[in-house]
Order: structure tokens, then sequence, then C-alpha cells
């Protein structure tokens, strides 16, 4: 590995997996160093819901513009990672149907295809909303797999000379003067530390971002604000379902991949709490109660897990309290506001709009390097979007290649589906064996939880108690160290343990204590 | 807010232990099958996001429902994978697969010409037509059909019902009327020694079990709706004398069909626990001829046991003083009614079978007593052993005179 680049990338989220992407794919050389795995922050703690922007239509045009800019690109480049549902704002009889009217203005204002239908209609589009509503309105919403996409992002930063780093921390800025001209990392795991030098470094770290700011010695003011979310056993309903009013807690429900998820609540919190969000009991009443407004089936359906995100608002420069919030992408050029030189910051925005921040970025690093070179992002699809790859599935293939597919569109066809291979671990998401190795040495897999981001491993209603051990096995003999797999174990289960926790009652407490009666030992 | 966290949607009470599976008969002989746990609950979360997730392999479930007898958390594992059949599943061989299921009218058209069609079904050169162009196994043999059906039979003998002051209905079943009409008469010959006369339906069609499984299912809910309403009409309860014919109209009627068969449910009995709930109640008594003697095995067909009768048949065959009856360890026989006469099944169906018929062999009866006459065709296919209905034992075994006098009010 090199340790001169012309860009190092903090954070391996959304935002700065896509700027890894934009950058490399100009031809700069670019380093992204993430702490964790990349998408373990709010990237890969969100609802997956592809904004058509109709939910900002009413306060943020701004936004809501960028939204479906975005959403249009998106379902072409990362057509692998987005699935089509399209949403509805449904309008319950408690709600102010005159909202309606002025939603759907703001929404065409905002180029937003935002038709109001019969609620009949709705009902017939998804049987499953509360059959109450009084009034709907049809929004090109859609799911989106961050974890997928995020995957793909660096994948294909890596396909263009990028290289990727995790486990890595920055613990402090290199600086010549008033320029950054470099970080010292720490290996996580080891404590190793190593220079690395860069033009220029860009602050994509998220909520962790106005920590890695004052490392730079320079002050961003941010708020962090928790969102917990519930993840039901299968799909509740098929589209986006909104509630059509100021938005509130707990009045989206979005089909992500095979489960439904409710979120959020919205709740400030300090910044000690963001590496360990807990979902509490309030949080599952608020998410509960709401969410069965939007779908009653809610009520009688298995709650399987919940987990909770942090937003990283960022406070408005202009505003000297600190307390007003700045909508939309923040894009801030040290140099100008602080005199710092060679450092970036990009934050606030949503996961819809991630390329977009990348794109505005990576415009802005070329510029101050005199760099000519058009954004191809919002043209080239990313790995396994192509196209063509919508021609594979093939009436022969088994469920777990049907699945594979369906995570990871035309990567497929690097999986080697030899006979051995096609036994699937995880039963549950049918994750095979040769998808895990297929993850394992395309998409920088070293732990379990890693395995979980990019398959889907140990998602299911199980939660890994049945698939934990062989996918422990598998993985340590890909990775090459057959003796790591206990602690794998371990650490995979405790993870699990926290998600269900929150949820444990009724049925998930039977599957709780039948997993709990299995690990004793592994996950004390 | 949720009160339980206990979903209504049947899948999620999966708690994914995999007894199913260890229990599933093809998932033990057939790499192919992703077993029941797979094809079920595990299948249908991803059948729910999109149906293109439907496996062709659930063509392999024998629909014995063993996995739902194990299943601890109640889950009806092999109705989700029979639904989705339907639903979603296309006949490998439709023109056989629709042969096999109209066992109405392949029945009505073969009786009158019976004596011509079973020496025809058993020569070597229909066998090898019947394998090469419709996928019908060569080494099976078809059930012999009758040279009379069993309702013109009964046609002559029902004016005598009506001397009995009580009486029941009796579902006969496509196999009665079309192959077998001795075992409808062994029924009406014990219901008139306990006292009872016997009546048909007004209309009965077949009961639909090999419609369901060949994946023909408007037609299957064609025929379920006219035996619902004959059975509706009819006055008294409704005795059978197959099992899986009593299991169909019973559960799959509502479970796979999505009819409502509650009101007429509980009136659909077999006759052995009818019978056995009589005798305990004290309305019926059985007497014995003292010379009846046989060394037999009783073997629970898949259906018996999810209904979880078994008991009243091998209670009630307990009573005969001359029966020396084993009661073998429950193995699932491998044929699953048409399943096995497919050519590409064949294997499947006599690898499955294999325990069974070692524990027969090796218990080495005069004859074998099931409640199913699938189970029955298989077991004599590869046993050579007799395999009788408990009604046909009972039938014979009683002192008919003696009977009549004590049920006689």
């Amino acid at each position: 590995m090199r340790t001169e680049y012309d860009v190092i990338i903090i954070g391996g989220g959304a935002t700065g997996a896509g700027t890894a992407r934009d950058c490399a794919m100009r031809g700069l050389k670019t380093l992204l160093v993430e702490r964790a795995d990349i998408a373990d922050g709010a990237s890969g703690r969100n609802h997956g819901l592809l904004h058509s922007g109709a939910r900002y239509a009413v306060n943020d045009r701004e936004s809501a513009a960028e939204c479906i800019g975005e959403n249009l690109i998106l379902r072409r480049i990362a057509a692998a990672c987005v699935e089509e549902t399209e949403g509805l704002f449904i309008t319950l009889p408690e709600d102010d149907l005159e909202y309606q009217a002025k939603f759907v203005e703001c929404c065409k204002a905002a180029g937003i295809k935002a038709e109001a239908i019969d609620p009949k209609l709705a009902l017939k589009l998804e049987p499953e909303i509360n059959p109450e509503i009084i009034g709907a309105v049809k929004v090109p919403d859609a799911s989106v797999d961050p974890f997928r996409l995020v995957a793909a992002n660096v994948l294909d930063a890596k396909l263009h000379g990028a290289d990727i780093l995790t486990g890595w921390e920055v613990v402090e800025f290199i600086k010549e003067m008033v320029t950054i001209t470099g970080v010292r990392i720490r290996n996580v795991k080891t404590g190793e530390t190593k220079a690395i030098r860069a033009h220029y470094t860009v602050n994509a770290a998220g909520i962790w971002g106005a920590h890695i700011a004052e490392l730079a010695g320079v002050h961003i003011g941010m708020l962090p604000s928790k969102g917990a979310l519930l993840v039901f056993g299968h799909r509740a309903a098929k589209m986006v379902i909104n509630r059509c009013r100021k938005p509130a807690n707990a009045d989206i429900l979005v089909p992500g991949d095979v489960v439904s998820v409710i979120g959020t609540t919205s709740d400030k919190v300090p910044f000690e709490e963001c590496d360990d969000m807990k979902v509490t009991r309030r949080e599952v009443e608020i998410l509960l109660t709401e969410g069965c407004k939007l779908v009653p089936s809610l009520a009688t359906t298995r709650i399987i897990r919940a987990y909770a995100g942090v937003r990283p608002l960022v406070a408005d420069d202009s505003d000297p309290s600190g307390r007003n919030v700045s909508r939309g992408i923040v894009l801030l050029d040290h140099s100008k506001r602080d005199g710092i030189r060679g450092f970036i910051s990009i934050t606030g925005g949503k996961l819809t709009t991630y390329r977009l921040m990348a794109e505005m970025t990576t415009d802005l690093i070329c510029k101050k390097l005199g760099l000519e070179k058009p954004c191809e992002t919002a043209i080239k699809p990313l790995p396994g979007s192509e196209p063509e790859a919508a021609n594979l599935p093939h009436k022969t293939w088994t469920v777990g290649q049907k699945a594979a597919f369906n995570r990871h569109g035309g990567c497929v066809t690097q999986m080697d589906f030899a006979q051995n291979n096609t036994e699937e671990i995880c039963e549950c998401e049918h994750v095979t064996r040769a998808e895990i190795a297929y993850a394992v040495h395309n998409l920088g897999v070293k732990t379990l939880d890693d395995l979980r981001r990019r398959t889907r491993v140990g998602m299911g209603t199980c939660q890994s108690s049945f698939c934990v051990l062989k996918a422990a096995k598998v993985l340590a003999e890909e990775l090459g160290t057959p003796d790591a797999a206990q602690q794998l174990v371990r650490d995979f289960l405790r993870e699990r343990w926290k998600g269900i926790k929150p949820v444990c009652w009724g049925d998930q407490m039977r599957e709780a204590e039948h997993m709990r009666n299995l690990y004793k030992e592994a996950a004390k | 807010m949720q009160e339980t966290n206990i979903s209504a949607a049947n899948l999620e009470c999966c708690l994914k232990c995999n007894l199913c599976t260890e229990v599933c008969p093809m998932y033990a002989v057939n790499p192919q099958y992703p077993g029941p746990k797979q094809a079920g609950p595990d299948g249908e979360r991803y059948r729910i996001k999109d149906p293109e997730f439907f496996d062709s392999a659930l063509k392999y479930c024998l629909n014995c429902k063993r996995c739902e007898v194990v299943c601890p958390s109640g889950v009806r594992v092999a109705d989700i994978i029979a639904v989705n059949r339907l639903k979603y599943g296309k006949p490998s061989h439709p023109v056989r697969d629709k042969m096999l299921a109209s066992t109405d009218f392949v029945g009505s058209m073969t009786v009158p010409v019976a004596g011509l069609a079973n020496p025809m079904l058993g020569l070597g050169i229909t066998k090898s037509v019947m394998d090469g162009v419709l996928g019908i196994s060569e080494k099976r043999t078809f059930p012999k059909y009758a040279t009379k059906k069993f309702v013109t039979w009964f046609k002559h003998h029902a004016p005598d019902q009506t001397q009995y002051s009580k009486q029941v209905h009796y579902f006969h079943g496509c196999y009665v009327n079309y192959n077998y009409p001795q075992l409808g008469k062994d029924f009406v010959k014990l219901m008139n020694a306990v006292g009872y006369g016997v009546k048909l339906l007004e209309k009965e069609k077949c009961c639909g079990v090999a419609l369901i499984a060949n994946g023909f299912g408007d037609q299957a809910k064609k025929q379920a709706q006219v035996n619902l309403d004959s059975i509706n009409k009819a006055g008294t309860e409704v005795l059978t004398t197959s099992s899986t014919c009593t299991f169909t109209m019973r559960d799959e009627y509502a479970h796979v069909l999505g009819l409502d068969n509650a009101k007429q449910r509980d009136k659909i009995l077999l006759t052995t626990k009818w019978l056995f709930d009589k005798i305990e109640a004290g309305e019926i008594k059985l007497a014995f001829k003292p010379d009846f003697k046989l060394k037999a095995v009783y073997h629970t067909a898949c259906h018996m046991q999810k209904m979880g009768w078994q008991q009243y048949s091998i209670q009630l065959l307990k009573l005969i003083p001359g029966l020396d009856l084993t009661v073998l360890d429950q193995h699932c026989c491998g044929i699953s009614g048409t399943f096995g006469f497919k050519k590409e099944n064949y294997e499947f169906s006599k690898e499955i079978g294999a325990i069974l018929f070692d524990d027969i062999k090796a218990a080495n009866p005069e004859a074998v007593i099931t409640d199913c006459e699938t189970c029955k065709w298989q077991i004599e296919a590869f046993t050579n052993i007799q395999t009788l209905n408990p009604i046909s034992i009972l039938a014979e075994a009683i002192d008919y005179e003696k009977t009549q006098q004590l049920n006689a009010n």
C-alpha cells in the first residue's frame, strides 16, 4: 500500500464510499479510512428509504428537489440495490386532510410526481394499509439497501484503484503550518500506527465528523439526533407507507428486502452515546403504536429486532446560538471557513443524496487541484447494477442463487456455485457458501458482522441462532484463520443479542430463549 | 400496542429448530429437496417479497404432514408448501398429472370396461407405453378396477337400509367406488350389525386430494364445495373408511383450499373413531367369532398420525380376541397417493418406504392393517403381504348375528 495519495477520505459510510468512488473514477489516487466497517454508522442504521423527496416537499423544497433528482439517478445506476416499490402518503381520520392539498402542490413544485388517489384505489394498491384512510397520495418512493449501496460504491472505488482501509482510525492530522498534509492512523485491533499523506483530506465521518474536525483544529457544531427503528419478520406491506402530515415519529414503513422497517423516533442524545445506541422501551412503544396506525397488521407481526442510528444534524453557521439546524447538504471548505487548507468536510444530507454529496465534494477537490474531469457517477452503473444483469436469472437457479442475485445483482456471476458451494449456510436468508466466499474475497469481510452487512447472514427471524456456527467456520476458513471461529461467534452473538433485547417478548422471547440455551457458553 | 409479539402469520412462529427437517421422509432420501423448513416458512418469507423465489423442488413434498406433527410451534409447514404449489407450481407432466388427479373421471370410464382394462393395465407393453409416453413408472401395477361400482351395488341394497331406525351417511371415496367395493360392503355389513342403516350423500365427488397434490386447485375447490354442500344436507354424521379422504375434507379444505368447512368438519369422521367412541359410550357392543384367528401388524398412515386418530383404530382392533396385533413404529410408506406412480419418483418412493417394508417383513404377519388405501398399494407392492382396512378386519371378525342382537333396541 502507498503512503501518499491525492485524497484521503475519512468515513466508510455512503458519503465516504461515494466520494471515494467519484475521486477514483476521476483518476485521483484515493484512500478511504474507516475505523469500524463500511456502512457501520448511520448509513447502515436507517430505513433504507430512497426518498422521492416528498417528505421534505413542504418544509424544505431544496432537499426535496435534490432527493427526486438522486432518486431517479439511483434507480438507474444502483438498480441492484434499489427496489422500485413506490410509496404512499396516507391521511388518517385524525389527520388534517387540508395538508394533503398543500403537500401535493409542494411536491409538484419540487418536481416530484405526486398524485392524489382515491383511498379505495390506494387500498387496492396496498391492501395492508389502514382501511380507514381518508386520503392517499402516490409518490415515487423506493426501497434501497444501504449495505449493498455502500458496498457497491466501495467495490467500484477499489476497481478504479482506490485503497480501502477498514479497522483503522484517524488519531491525528499531520499539519504543515495551516495546511493539512495527511493523517496518522491507528489499527484499532493491533494498535499499529501509520502516517499517510495526501493533498486533500475529506471528513465524511457523519456524526463522528465533529470529533474529526476537532482533531483538525476546526469546529463544526453538530447535534446528534437518535432515530430508533423496528424490524418485522417479513414484509408487512409491499409499498413504502408514509403519513401525510408534518414529519413526526414513526410515520414511515419501508419494505427492506424481505422484512419491513418502521421508524423513526427523533431524540437529541449526547455524543458519548453515539457509539453504543440502545433502543428503549418507550421508543419501541412509540414505533409500534404509530406503526399500527399505518398498517394495522403490524400489531400481529413478529418484531425481530430494534436498532438506532444517529443523524448528523449540523448547526447552521449563520446562527450564533447553534440551535438552528442546517437543512440539506453541508459542504465545508475549511480553507475558506477556518483558514485550514487541505481539509474539507461533507455532512448533513441524506442517504438518498449521498451521490450528489460525493459529486459536490469531488468537484471541489478537482477544482482545487486544477483537474478538469467531469463526474460520471450519475451515468455509470455500480458493479452488479449493469442493465444486462436484469436478464441473468434463470429458471434452474436454486433459491440460494436467486437470493444472491437479489443481493448482488450481476456480481452473482462471479460466485462459484459449484457443487459443494450451494449449501445454504444461513437458511433464513438463503445465504450459500458461494456467496460468503465471494463476499470475503471481494467485499472486505473480516467479522461475521461485516459478513452480515454484505450478505444478510444472521439477519433472519432466528437472528443467527442456527447459522452462526456454520457461518463462523466458513468465514474463518475463507479468511485462512480457522482458530478465530470461536471469537467470531462470541462477538456476533453479542451484537445480535443487543438488537433482540428491546423486543424480547412473545415469539421473539421463545426464539431468544432457544438461542440462549444453544449458546450459553459462547454468549458469556 | 402489541401485547404478545406473536405473529398472526403462522410462518413466523417458526423458531428454525429443524425438527421438521429431521422427520421429513423426502429430505432423508432426496438431496434436491430443501426440507420442510426451507420449503415452508423460510421460503415463504422470500416468496412474499417476490414469487420468483418459488422453488420447483417443492414438488417433492409428500404432504405427509409429519413436519406439522412434530413442530413445537404449531407451524403448518406442509400447508404453506401445499398452498404455494397450488399458487405457483406447474405440473411437470400435464397430461399424466391430470389423468392421475382425475380419479372420478378415470374411474367412471374404466369400470364399465374393467374386464378389458385390468389385464391390459397389467401387460408389459401397456406399462412400457405408460412409462414412456405418460411418465407413469412401469414398475408400478395400477390398482385393479372393479367390474361394478360400489354405488351400483349399493343401489340394489339401499332399500334394506331403511329398516334401521338409526342412520349414518357414508363417504365411500374413489377407491371403494371404482377399485375395491368390498371395503364398502364390509362397512355396510358392520354398520348393519351394530344397528345402523347406511345412506350415501346426495352427491359425492372425489375428496380432491389428488387434485391438490397435482396442482389443480380450482377443480379441487369445485369438488370440495359439492362435498361440503352434500355433507351439510346430510342429517347424520358422515363416516369414511379412508384416512386421507377424511383428513382432506376436515383439514385441507380449510387450510389449503381456503374453504369454510367449520360447519361440516366435526361431522366428518373415520369409521373407527366413530365406532370406538360409541363403544366407549356404551351405545354399541361387538361380539366376535370364536374361531377368528389372524396375525397382523398395524401401520399408521401419515395422515392418521396427523389427525392423531391411529389409537382409535388400534384400540378397536385390540378388542378382537383372535387378532395377534403388532403396532409398527410410524414410518412413511413413501407412496403419497399419486406421487409414487410417477416415473421420476419411483426410486424415492421405494427408498422412503424401505424402513417400513423391512419392519413388516421382520414381523412376518399374515396381513397388514392400515386406514389408508394408497399405503395399501405400496405395502402390497413391496412386501407381497395382503393389506386390509380395519373395517374389513372387523367385518370379518364379528359374529354378525350376535352383534345384531346385542345392538337391537
